[in-house]
């Protein structure tokens, strides 16, 4: 148990620094840092995975079931994809607004009960590793499809009102920025698909039925269809740009209201309190 | 031994007086000869510029030195004195490590962070090792001021930024578009402003180019000479669907685009961003162009307001390039400094003598049965040996003292013997490395 939350608390301090250092350089421009805060940030995705594995093999349970793991598993995804994405577009000043995120994920997660859910036969399914890895893979590039989107109309309004902030020579072009949010929408989509269509089955092995109007089922489902029509609009009418950005960024924010808003306001089989049903 | 720096620049002289001063690239062997020959003047260098004139020097004396430069500088364009004085600049010591580093990292530029005026060093440089006016001194010191050059540009954004125009518009479209090599360009107005522009944008990578204008022949004129098409003027709004950067000056009394075509040709894009940059006065796109969306409309004013920003933006790397600068000078300050005799004459005693005590220490504990007169006549000995071995190389380092070769036997004898020291450069000293700078 003290294992993993002292990997925890590691893990945290090295994001915590890994931000500092991304802020840094983007503020005072100096290239070098990024680098390093990229560098910093690989260890800790790597203590981040110890972490987590030390919980599962604490618990029994895939670390995923309170809400204290499953933001830090959501921050795990995130930075993930980021280094994933990084590796392709190599902008550092994504991580600037990445990694904050991530770190906002694993501050929620300190904060939240730290005890780990009681055994439940209902969570002993192959389904539920499945239906979560599958929905946070969904959130985290969906996250930073949100984040790029956020960028986007940073850099777009520059553009447009021709009067530029030193921000302006550190954001990645428009084209780069528009690319990321299609790039995302075409991995997220399915994945976020796959998510709910695995869930549908694992509650229907353990409850007998696939789908049952539950509030966080309803409004994955509206965030669904808001990236179903983002994902139409882009292939079939050309939507791109600030439109496509504003999309990204409302349906993160679904995203997150279907995450947390739903737990907090509503209640339902997902809440985490009562996994019962 | 001191660098001594007098000359002018665009900062003190108009440009009346630069010309006056200015020394001719292809005969520079006579002024660098007199240069060297005046009195106290160990090494001399010539930096002659459309923005400045300056006269490096080494000597023992730098008042008196730089006394003579001026008076040089005057007597070799026939000029008199008095005219001249009030716009010169002279610098000593640290004051000319930090000049002549500042100069080549091009802060002391017309347009901060111009890359010509490295070249230009280096070519001045280039004239001095020729006619074998620059001596060890100058060696080291021009070779470190291109090494902070190098830093400079390397870890600061001060050249980073367009400052012209035309190469605003490019850099605008690079945060636009990204890459620019699958992206075609319209111009519209056979004018020169535009084919100006489009050449640049050529030159970055776009290889698709229309030309449309009133009279067909001088489209097709121009689109011959950029390999591109020319395509009717009463009809360009149709091949816009397939432009994504467009140039326009014509004469046009009135818009010749609007904003409501604008809306047309965009949906027939599917939305893909357009760059539209109006050079023309008065205008030749409606401005309410500019708020369509995915569509940039850049008037002139617009493009030069860009160059202002990217002005502001250079004076705030040129303020980290300041501090690199600061840093530098000390390394080489400090080397400059042990090249005197009479330090390196008492390090040389100093560490001689320290292996002296050593020897005779281990020889004194091995011969533990000797008398005290034997120990005596043995100290005795090595201290001759060690006066007879130093006779010479301190004859010669007092002598070079009197002659130009003083600062090659010090740092001679500070390498050989391995003397504490300097360690002013962090780099080896390479022969000139000729990177093509615009010039």
């Amino acid at each position: 148990m003290t294992i993993n939350i002292l990997l925890f608390k590691t893990t945290l301090l090295i994001y915590f620094v890994s931000t500092l250092l991304y802020l840094v350089s983007v503020i005072s421009r100096k290239e070098h840092l990024g680098s390093y805060a990229k560098r910093v940030l690989v260890g800790g995705f790597a203590v981040h995975c110890m972490t987590i594995f030390a919980r599962w093999l604490a618990t029994d349970i895939t670390p995923v079931a309170s809400l204290h793991e499953s933001l830090s598993f959501f921050a795990l995804t995130l930075v993930g994809i980021y280094l994933l994405f990084d590796h392709y577009y190599r902008a550092a000043i994504l991580g600037a607004f990445i990694c904050p995120l991530a770190l906002v994920l694993m501050i929620g997660s300190t904060v939240a009960p730290q005890q780990p859910v009681a055994s439940n036969p209902i969570l002993d399914s192959w389904w539920f590793p499945v239906h979560v890895s599958l929905a946070f893979l969904g959130h985290a590039i969906f996250a930073v499809a949100g984040m790029a989107g956020i960028m986007y109309l940073l850099q777009e309004r520059m553009v447009k009102s021709k009067k530029f902030s030193g921000l302006f020579y550190r954001l990645p072009s428009l084209d780069v920025l528009d690319n990321i949010n299609y790039k995302c929408l075409t991995f997220g989509f399915p994945l976020m698909t796959m998510g709910i269509i695995s869930g549908a089955i694992w509650a229907n092995s353990a409850w007998g039925g696939y789908w049952r109007w539950d509030p966080k089922e309803t409004w994955a489902l509206i965030t669904w269809f808001l990236y179903a029509a983002l994902l139409h609009g882009r292939l079939t009418v050309g939507w791109r740009g600030r439109r496509a950005a504003i999309f990204a960024i409302i349906g993160f924010a679904c995203l997150l209201f279907t995450f947390f808003g739903v737990n907090m306001f509503l209640s339902g089989v997902h809440s985490f309190s009562d996994f019962a049903g | 031994m001191h660098i001594v720096i007098v000359g002018l620049s665009h900062k003190t002289a108009p440009v009346e007086i630069r010309e006056k001063v200015a020394f001719a690239p292809t005969a520079m062997q006579e002024p660098l000869r007199q240069l060297k020959a005046l009195p106290g003047i160990l090494e001399g260098l010539i930096v002659s510029t459309c923005n400045r004139v300056e006269l490096y020097a080494v000597s023992k004396d730098p008042s008196a030195a730089a006394i003579a430069l001026r008076r040089f500088l005057a007597e070799f364009h026939d000029l008199s004195r008095d005219d001249l004085e009030e716009h010169l600049y002279d610098y000593s010591g640290e004051g000319a490590i930090h000049h002549l580093f500042r100069v080549a990292s091009s802060l002391d530029s017309m347009v901060i962070g111009e890359p010509q005026i490295l070249g230009q060093i280096k070519t001045a440089y280039g004239y001095a090792v020729e006619y074998q006016t620059a001596g060890l001194i100058l060696n080291r010191f021009l070779h470190k001021a291109f090494s902070v050059a190098k830093r400079v540009r390397t870890e600061t954004g001060i050249a980073s930024n367009a400052v012209s125009v035309s190469f605003a518009a490019v850099e605008l479209a690079r945060k636009i578009f990204d890459r620019l090599d699958n992206k075609a360009v319209m111009i519209i107005g056979a004018g020169e402003m535009c084919e100006l522009a489009a050449r640049h944008f050529m030159s970055n990578g776009v290889n698709d180019v229309l030309v449309t204008n009133r009279t067909l022949e001088r489209a097709e004129k121009l689109a011959a000479e950029l390999q591109g098409k020319a395509v009717p003027f009463d009809r360009f709004t149709d091949d816009l669907v397939a432009v994504d950067i467009v140039l326009t000056s014509t004469g046009a009394p009135n818009f010749i685009l609007g904003h409501r075509q604008m809306d047309e040709i965009i949906r027939r894009r599917k939305h893909k961003p357009m760059f539209l940059i109006d050079i023309a006065v008065p205008r030749d796109i409606d401005p309410r162009v500019n708020d369509v969306d995915n569509v940039y409309l850049y008037d002139v004013d617009d493009l030069q307001g860009v160059v202002q920003a990217n002005l502001k933006e250079r004076k705030k790397e040129a303020r980290k390039a300041e501090n690199i600068v600061e840093q530098e000078i000390g390394q080489f300050a400090h080397w400059l400094e042990n090249l005197d005799v009479k330090p390196t004459i008492i390090a040389l005693r100093r560490k001689l003598d320290d292996l002296r005590r050593q020897e005779l220490e281990k020889t004194f504990g091995n011969l533990k049965d000797l008398s005290d007169k034997q120990r005596k006549s043995i100290e005795a000995m090595s201290n001759a040996l060690l006066n007879k071995i130093m006779h010479k190389p301190i004859e010669l380092l007092k002598n070079g003292q009197n002659n130009n070769s003083g600062e090659d036997y010090v740092d001679a004898i500070r390498t050989l013997f391995d003397l504490p020291a300097p360690a002013p450069d962090d780099h080896e000293i390479k022969p000139l490395d000729n990177e093509s700078d615009e010039s």
